[in-house]
């Protein structure tokens, strides 16, 4: 495993505002406990829907945000104590190592710098290439991620939603990257510029050897360009296995519901779509037992009273469940 | 073509007067809806979608004007009614459901205020009568607890159910079209599923015909009777769900449905759309598809295709569909 996450919690304080004082009203459990593994050169989905604890995840593995405890450790090393304690040198030198692509393209791009200053800022950061060398540098990466030369100039009001994704891309591999996290990095985009990106992010995969985190509430760009999917409910992985497994053999209710809700593009198609009551409860006080239990469709007595432990039911297909459908359940 | 369509739009032209120059953001657009049936009006951002459907409501925002067409509703010339006569039209028999809920509900009236008020002015009727009448639509969108909800502020409400409540309003003077403009674009996919359905069975309940914009093929195969697919202003084809799905006859939308990463089939790399949706100031000359169009010949440079009727739904724009034989990468 290139990376591994173990334990991983992250709670935020949550406050009711008085006149003077501020009283705690209790913890929000954006991310419990979540342990998985990335292997080198591997793409690993974390899918789910909005508010179940995607973009924690991968802001504590980065530590753009310190996690509440757990560890990450990467290539051997338990980064998370590196970031708590090490000098800058040491930071600056796992930075390098590790990058994110933001969600938004339009808010993560400073709008007064040019694009040439954007992908050079991380030079001059870092120093790890000689200053000679950045112009050259900078024209290499923006090739790389399909840019023109002339753009070098331009500020990013004057580029198109997938045209600044690719700036953010330049500007993550400007440090030579080992393990991107993107999060949503299509989100945003048009349907048709956003198979542009996705073939990007492989293509960069295989010329450069990068390990990506994939963070997508999309399960068909995670059926696309991922190897590994982990499914998120409410802070938890509720399901993990290969991608190809996962499509085809789902057994927990809630992945197999997340897949009938997508619309399919073919009239022809007439499917039994499973639609969930209610909606996702609040991360403050999360239902007892199984956190999925009050909308599933299949539970039973222990799901309010006891936690599903994540267990490998087959090789590599990993599941959080008492009471999962039966594998090879036909959903087509 | 049908004979009696509720509402028929002919060489709609709406153009925006900006200091940059003048954006011809829809140019000859065209469609018809037959009563209780659902069409789709389908295309990336800047096709001309949301710009359609204000003018058809006759609300397109400064500076925007109609410059050109016909557009007829139950016998009635939209462009020709005085604002007075259009007010009567707005909410009662046409309605439009909003894409992002949480901008378009009022934060400092209650969600009782905000239903009353559309059927106390189109009904004359009681505060009282319509209050009740309010609380048995909330009832019909399927939100729980309607007498809770009635004096919540939108603010306390999630946006399943905030988007719940812009149907219900959409639908408290029973109008006999709905616009409903990406109506679930802002809602993650089960919440997406539920509505859908509701959308689904609202429009079967009360024989409405809806139009619904959507840039998402996978909705559209799966709630729409006909298709219409704009790109930059215009109309590309136009034909059943079944029809265009199986058979597209437009370069655009043949790209389009290859373009979209699809759950059932995990493919190599995505086919891609060269390029991005072009400026409509000066849109490119001819069919203004083809600089993206992997078809294009000298004629498609010099010449604008006619919208030509192939058949009884269908209707294409392109000068080159008949030697085409276009595949449908969706079809099952």
């Amino acid at each position: 495993m290139e990376l591994e996450v173990k334990d991983l919690t992250k709670h935020f304080p949550v406050y009711e505002r008085g006149v003077i004082l501020k009283r705690k009203l209790g913890d929000l459990h954006a991310v419990d406990r979540v342990s998985f593994g990335i292997r080198k050169n591997e793409t690993m989905g974390l899918v789910g829907e909005s508010g179940c604890g995607k973009t924690t995840i991968a802001k504590c593995v980065l530590y753009l945000e310190p996690p509440s405890s757990g560890e990450v450790i990467f290539e051997g090393k338990n980064i998370t104590q590196i970031f708590k304690k090490a000098n800058r040198a040491q930071v600056l030198a796992l930075r390098r190592q590790m990058q994110y692509i933001f969600q938004n393209p339009y808010a993560s791009l400073d709008p007064r710098m040019t694009v040439a200053d954007i992908i050079m800022e991380p030079f001059e950061v870092h120093r790890h290439i000689p200053r000679d060398q950045w112009v050259n540098r900078m024209y290499e990466l923006l090739r790389m991620v399909g840019l023109e030369k002339y753009h070098a100039e331009r500020y990013p009001h004057e580029f198109s939603g997938g045209q600044r994704q690719r700036i953010c891309i330049a500007r993550a591999l400007a440090v030579n990257p080992k393990f991107i996290a993107a999060d949503e990095p299509v989100a945003s985009l048009d349907v048709s510029v956003r198979a542009q990106i996705l073939n990007l992010l492989q293509e960069l995969q295989q010329k450069l050897g990068i390990t990506y985190l994939y963070i997508s509430h999309d399960l068909s760009t995670v059926r696309h360009i991922c190897h590994r999917v982990a499914v998120m409910y409410l802070g938890k992985i509720v399901e993990l296995a290969e991608t190809d497994e996962l499509f085809d053999n789902p057994l927990h209710p809630y992945t197999v519901a997340l897949m009938s809700a997508i619309p399919v593009p073919d009239p022809k198609l007439k499917r039994h779509r499973i639609i969930l009551p209610g909606e996702v409860p609040s991360p403050i006080n999360p239902p007892t037992g199984c956190r999925f239990h009050p909308r599933c469709p299949r539970r039973v007595d222990i799901c309010s009273k006891e936690e599903p432990p994540l267990i490998e039911v087959q090789p590599g297909h990993w599941l959080a469940c008492y009471n999962p459908w039966p594998p090879k359940h036909v959903f087509a | 073509m049908s004979t009696n369509p509720i509402l028929r739009v002919e060489g709609l032209r709406t153009h925006f007067y900006t200091f940059a120059g003048v954006v011809k953001a829809v140019d000859g657009v065209g469609l018809y809806v037959n009563k209780g049936e659902t069409l789709g009006l389908v295309g990336e951002s800047g096709s001309g979608k949301t710009v359609t459907a204000q003018s058809i409501m006759r609300i397109v925002p400064t500076p925007g004007k109609i410059v050109d067409g016909n557009m007829e509703f139950k016998g009635k010339d939209l462009r020709r009614l005085t604002e007075a006569e259009m007010q009567r039209i707005r909410g009662k028999e046409i309605a439009y459901i909003p894409q992002d809920p949480t901008t378009t509900l009022d934060p400092v009236y209650t969600v009782g205020e905000q239903l009353t008020e559309v059927i106390v002015k189109h009904q004359h009727v009681s505060k009282r009568y319509a209050l009740s009448k309010a609380a048995e639509l909330l009832r019909s969108v399927e939100i729980p607890d309607p007498h809770v909800r009635i004096n919540q502020y939108p603010h306390e409400l999630s946006g399943g159910t905030k988007q719940r409540i812009a149907i219900a309003r959409a639908l408290s003077c029973e109008p006999s079209l709905i616009i409903a403009d990406e109506p679930t674009t802002a809602l993650d996919v089960t919440i997406q599923a539920q509505i859908l359905d509701l959308l689904k069975a609202l429009r079967e309940k009360f024989d409405i015909a809806v139009i619904l914009i959507t840039h998402d093929m996978g909705i559209v195969a799966d709630t729409c009777d006909r298709v219409t697919v704009l790109y930059a202003g215009q109309v590309c084809e136009t034909g059943t769900a079944d029809q265009v799905f199986e058979k597209p006859k437009h370069p655009y939308t043949e790209a389009l449905l290859s373009s979209v990463p699809s759950l059932a089939l995990r493919k190599q790399k995505l086919s891609v759309i060269p390029g991005n949706v072009p400026n409509l100031i000066q849109p490119p000359t001819g069919c203004r598809f083809h600089p993206r169009c992997f078809y294009a010949q000298q004629i498609c440079v010099d010449r604008d295709p006619e919208l030509e009727a192939i058949g009884d739904e269908r209707m294409v724009h392109c000068h080159r569909w008949r030697e085409l034989d276009l595949k449908s990468a969706v079809a099952s």
